[in-house]
C-alpha cells in the first residue's frame, strides 16, 4: 500500500495552515512539532548559559561575571536543559509523534490530554522564564536545603512553582502513552512484536507516572518551608535537611532513566535498520528496560554516600547502584551482536548510534566509579560527577534525540537533509564532545569541585581544554540546525521509506496524513523482520 | 605557563594519606575495567562495521534472533566484576569510617563561608588546619547556616557538614606539606572560596606551633567555665546529689531512657540533651531541664561537649 504519489496529497502539515490550527491542535503528530520548537528554544536557552560558563571558567579568577551570576548561570543550565529539554525531548516529541503511528493507531488515547499537557509545559515554563528575568535563581538544579528553603535571597518559590507545574506535563504524558500502549496496538501487534522504542517508552513512561509525583510534593515542600516557615527540612525550625535528598533523588535518579531509556529505544531502531537485521536479543533488550525502570527507583541512595546516610544504608544502595548497571550493559552488548553479519550502511542515523554506544558505554562505566563506596567519596561533588552525567545525559541522550530526529526526519517533514552534511556534524560532535567532558574526568579526579566560580590555577590547562571543545561541541550542534532548517524547504522528497526500514511508521506515507494510515494495519510478523522483508509485505 | 603545562600533564593527585594510596588502587582497577569494555565494544563496532558493510542495496542478510548462552555470558560476568569492585569498594569504605581509637580530635564548624577549626588544647583557626604527620586526626563537624562539606583531595577524604548534628570523618597525613581544603557542597555565593589549606607538619614543628600563639584556654577548661556560667553544675552536680544526672564518666556510656530505649551518650546525644532536652530523658531523672538553644552557639555546644568527655570517673577534669 501507499505507494503514494508525489504530488499535492493532504497529510497532516498541510490540511490547515492557520495558527488557530496549530494551537488547538489535538493532533499527536503536531503536538509533536510544538514541543520540539518549545524544547528547542530551551536547549538554546540552556546552552548559551553553559557557554558562559566555560567562557568564565577558562581562566582560574572570576573575570566574566560575578559569583552570584556564576551560579545563577549553572543554576538556570541545570534547570533548563533537566526539565525543559531533556525530559520532554525523546518522549513528547518523537514519542509523541512516533508511539501511535508504530503501533498502528490513529492518535493517543486522550488527544485532548495530549494537548493540556503541551499548554501545562508551557505554563511552566513561563514560571520559569519570568523566574529567570527578574533575577533568577542560585541554588543548583538540586535544589538542596536548608539553602534553598532558608537561605537563598533568589526567586525559589517562583522557579520551584514552574517546576511543579511542568511536572503534570510529564505526568499526563506518561499516563497517555500507558493507555495508548495497553490499549491502542493494532490487530496482531502482540507485546513481543512492539517495537522497542515502544518498550522504551513504555518503562519511560511508568517511572513519569509514579516518580513525578514525589518530586512535585518534594518542590511543594520546599516552597511551604520557605514561604510560610513549616519546618520540614531546615533544623532551625525543626526540619532534617537530609530528608530532602532522600526525597529529591527518589525522583531525579528515576529521572535519568526518563533522560537515557527512551534514547536506548531509538537506539535499538538505528542499529536494526542500519543493520538490516533483528536486534540480537530483542527480549532481553525489552526486558532490560523494565529492569532498569524497576531498579531504578531503588538506587537513590548513592548519591548521598558522604550525606550523613548511615553507612548500611550507603552499603545496600551501593550494591543495587552495581545491579542496575548490568541491565545497560546486556543492552550495549546486545547493539553490537546486531551489527554481526548485518548489512551496515553508515549514514547519519547510524553514525549517531554509534557516537551514542561509545560515550554511553563511557559514561555507564564511570558510573560504576561512583557506585563504588570508597572512590565515590573522593570524587563525589567533583567535575568527575559532571563528566559523568554528561556523557550519558549529552552522550546518551542528546546523541540518542538526533539520531532519532535524523532517521525520523524524512517522515515528520517528508523531506531529506543532505546526508554528507549530517554524518560531518555528528563527527564533530563527537570530537567536540569528548574534548569538552574528558578533561573533566582527570579535573574531578585531581580534586577541582563542581558548582566552583574561581579554581585553583594548577586546573587551568585542563579548563581551557574542555572550554576549547565547547567551541567544536557548539558549532556541532549549530550546524544540525542549519540544514534541517534548509530541508524544509529545499530537501529532496524523502518517499514513504528512505532508508528501507521495517516498522508500521514506514508504511504510510511521509509525511503521513493527519490520521496515520488509511486502514489500520493488521500485523502478521515480529518487529525487524528486514530479512522477509519487500515492499508492503508487513500490511 | 610551564609550571602549569607539568601540573596538567600530572593525573594523579598527590597521595598524603594512608588511604589515598588505596582508594587510588582501586580508581586505577576501575579505568583498567573501563579501557578494557570501551575498548572491546569500540572494537568490536569497527570491525562490524567495516566487515559487514553494506555493498549493495539489495543485502538482506539473514536473521539471528540471539542467544542464550551469550546472554547468560553478558550477564553474569558483568555482574561477577561488579560484584568483586562493590565488596573492595565497600572494605576501603568501611576503613575510611571508621577512626582509630587513638586519633587526635578537631572540631569543625562551618558557615557561610568558612571553616572555623579548634583544637583539643584550645588554638582556634579560621580556614586553616594545622596536624602533625603520622597521626590519626578525627573530625568532628557541624554547620551554622547550610550543608557544607568538607574535601581534602590529597587525602582522599569527603564529609558533608550538616546544620543540626555532627558528622564525623579522619585521616592520618602521611607526608609534611600544605594541601587544599575545598567545600565541596554548593552552599550560597562564595563557595567556590570556602575553602583554605591543611598544614601537615613534623610533630616537633606541631608542637612549637601549638605553644607558639596566643595563649589559649583548652577546650574542655573553656566549657568548664561554661558549664558553671550557664548554671548547668546546679543540677547536674558531679556527686549524682542534684535534680539532673550526674555526667562524670558518662561519656561513651549506655544509658537507659524512660521510655525503656536505650541511647549511647555520644556527641550527637549530648547536643540534642542540650538543644531538646524532652527529647530523651533518662530514666528516673523529671524532664525539668529548659532548652539552651539560641542561648549557646555551635562552638560552645562543641566546648561543653569537650568539658563532658573529659569528666572521667574519678571525678576531675582533665584539660
Amino acid at each position: 500500500m501507499s505507494d503514494a504519489p508525489h504530488e499535492p496529497r493532504q497529510h497532516y502539515l498541510n490540511c490547515d495552515y492557520s495558527v488557530r490550527s496549530w494551537l488547538l491542535t489535538t493532533d499527536h503528530k503536531r503536538i509533536g512539532i510544538l514541543y520540539l520548537v518549545s524544547i528547542s528554544a530551551f536547549f538554546v536557552l540552556g546552552g548559551v548559559m553553559a557557554g558562559l560558563l566555560r567562557l568564565e571558567l577558562l581562566t582560574p579568577h572570576g573575570d566574566l561575571v560575578q559569583a552570584e551570576t556564576y551560579n545563577k548561570f549553572f543554576t538556570m543550565h541545570g534547570i533548563t536543559m533537566i526539565f525543559f529539554f531533556l525530559i520532554p525531548s525523546i518522549p513528547a516529541v518523537l514519542g509523541n509523534f512516533l508511539v501511535p503511528i508504530m503501533i498502528g493507531a490513529r492518535d493517543l488515547a486522550f488527544p485532548k490530554i495530549n494537548l493540556l499537557s503541551w499548554y501545562v509545559y508551557t505554563l511552566g515554563a513561563a514560571f520559569t522564564v519570568v523566574a529567570m528575568v527578574t533575577g533568577g535563581v542560585d541554588t543548583g538544579w538540586t535544589f538542596y536545603t536548608p539553602y534553598s528553603s532558608t537561605y537563598a535571597n533568589t526567586n525559589v518559590i517562583l522557579t520551584a512553582l514552574g517546576v511543579f507545574i511542568t511536572g503534570f506535563s510529564s505526568i499526563l504524558t506518561g499516563l497517555n502513552f500507558v493507555v495508548t500502549i495497553h490499549k491502542m496496538r493494532a490487530p496482531g501487534l502482540t507485546w513481543f512484536r512492539l517495537p522497542l522504542f515502544i518498550w522504551a517508552h513504555y518503562a519511560t513512561a511508568l517511572i513519569m507516572l509514579l516518580g513525578t509525583p514525589v518530586v512535585a510534593i518534594t518542590i511543594l515542600l520546599v516552597a511551604l518551608e520557605r514561604g510560610l516557615g513549616i519546618g520540614i527540612f531546615d533544623p532551625a525550625i525543626g526540619g532534617d535537611p537530609v530528608l530532602f535528598q532522600h526525597l529529591f533523588w527518589f525522583y531525579s535518579h528515576p529521572a535519568v532513566y526518563i533522560m537515557i531509556l527512551p534514547s536506548m529505544g531509538v537506539m535499538s531502531e538505528l542499529v536494526a535498520c542500519f543493520s538490516r537485521k533483528r536486534v540480537f536479543g530483542y527480549a532481553f533488550v525489552a526486558g532490560s528496560s523494565m529492569a532498569i525502570a524497576v531498579l531504578g527507583f531503588l538506587v537513590w541512595g548513592h548519591h548521598m554516600f558522604v550525606s550523613s546516610q548511615s553507612m548500611y544504608a550507603g552499603i545496600i544502595f551501593s550494591l543495587l547502584s552495581f545491579l542496575v548497571a548490568i541491565p545497560s550493559a546486556v543492552k550495549v552488548f546486545n547493539w553490537t551482536a546486531t551489527m554481526y553479519k548485518g548489512s551496515i550502511s553508515l549514514q547519519t542515523p547510524m553514525l549517531y548510534a554509534f557516537g551514542f554506544v561509545g560515550l554511553f558505554t563511557i559514561g555507564g562505566l564511570t558510573g560504576l566509579f561512583l557506585a563504588t563506596l570508597a572512590v565515590d567519596v573522593h570524587v563525589h561533588d567533583t567535575y568527575f560527577v559532571v563528566a559523568h552525567f554528561h556523557y550519558i545525559m549529552v552522550g546518551g541522550a542528546i546523541m540518542g534525540f538526533l539520531g532519532g530526529l535524523h532517521f525520523w526526519w524524512p517522515k515528520i517533514t517528508g523531506r531529506m537533509y543532505p546526508d554528507a552534511w549530517g554524518r560531518l556534524a555528528a563527527v564533530i560532535l563527537f570530537v567536540g564532545f569528548n574534548m569538552t567532558f574528558f578533561p573533566q574526568f582527570v579535573l574531578g579526579f585531581l580534586g577541582m569541585p563542581r558548582r566552583y566560580h574561581v579554581y585553583p590555577p594548577e586546573f587551568q590547562m585542563l579548563n581551557v581544554l574542555s572550554t576549547a571543545g565547547a567551541v567544536i561541541l557548539g558549532l556541532g550542534y549549530v550546524l544540525p540546525a542549519l540544514y534541517l532548517a534548509w530541508s524544509i524547504f529545499k530537501g529532496k522528497p524523502a518517499g514513504d521509506n528512505p532508508w528501507g526500514a521495517t516498522g508500521l511508521e514506514w508504511h504510510t506515507p511521509s509525511p503521513p496524513p493527519t490520521f496515520n494510515f488509511e486502514q489500520t494495519p493488521v500485523v502478521r510478523e515480529e518487529a525487524y523482520a528486514y530479512d522477509s522483508q519487500l515492499e508492503g509485505h508487513r500490511v | 605557563m610551564w609550571p602549569q603545562v607539568t601540573q596538567a600533564l600530572r593525573l594523579v593527585p598527590e597521595q598524603a594519606s594512608t588511604v589515598a594510596g588505596q582508594v587510588d588502587a582501586l580508581f586505577l582497577f576501575l579505568v583498567a575495567i573501563t579501557v578494557f569494555f570501551t575498548g572491546l565494544i569500540f572494537l568490536l563496532v569497527v570491525v562490524f562495521a567495516l566487515k559487514y558493510r553494506r555493498r549493495s542495496d539489495d543485502e538482506r542478510p539473514k536473521a539471528i534472533h540471539g542467544s542464550l548462552v551469550l546472554e547468560a555470558f553478558w550477564t553474569v560476568v558483568p555482574l561477577g566484576i561488579a560484584l568483586a569492585i562493590f565488596v573492595w569498594g565497600t572494605y576501603l569504605y568501611y576503613v575510611i569510617s571508621r577512626p582509630p581509637a587513638a586519633a587526635m580530635e578537631i572540631y569543625v564548624v562551618g558557615k557561610q563561608w568558612m571553616w572555623k577549626l579548634q583544637h583539643p588544647t584550645g588554638q582556634r583557626e579560621i580556614n586553616e588546619l594545622h596536624v602533625p604527620v603520622n597521626r590519626p586526626v578525627r573530625l568532628t563537624m557541624t554547620s551554622e547556616d547550610v550543608i557544607h562539606s568538607f574535601y581534602v583531595p590529597a587525602f582522599r577524604i569527603k564529609a558533608d557538614v550538616v546544620p543540626g548534628k555532627y558528622t564525623s570523618t579522619w585521616f592520618e597525613a602521611t607526608k609534611t606539606g600544605e594541601y587544599h581544603l575545598f567545600c565541596a557542597e554548593y552552599c550560597g555565593t562564595s563557595h567556590a572560596v570556602m575553602g583554605g589549606r591543611i598544614v601537615v607538619m613534623e610533630p616537633a614543628e606541631y608542637e612549637r606551633w601549638l605553644t607558639g600563639g596566643a595563649s589559649a584556654e583548652s577546650l574542655p577548661a573553656a566549657g568548664e567555665a561554661l558549664f558553671a556560667r550557664l548554671a548547668c553544675n546546679t543540677c547536674h552536680k558531679s556527686d549524682g546529689s542534684g535534680r539532673g544526672p550526674s555526667l562524670v564518666g558518662k561519656f561513651g556510656k549506655t544509658e537507659r531512657l524512660a521510655s525503656g530505649e536505650t541511647v549511647v551518650v555520644d556527641e550527637s546525644y549530648v547536643r540534642e540533651s542540650i538543644l531538646n532536652p524532652q527529647a530523651k530523658i533518662t530514666t528516673g531523672y523529671p524532664p525539668i531541664m529548659p532548652t539552651f538553644k539560641g542561648l549557646v552557639t555551635e562552638d560552645q555546644l562543641l566546648q561543653l561537649i569537650a568539658y563532658i568527655k573529659s569528666l572521667k570517673m574519678d571525678g576531675q577534669a582533665k584539660p
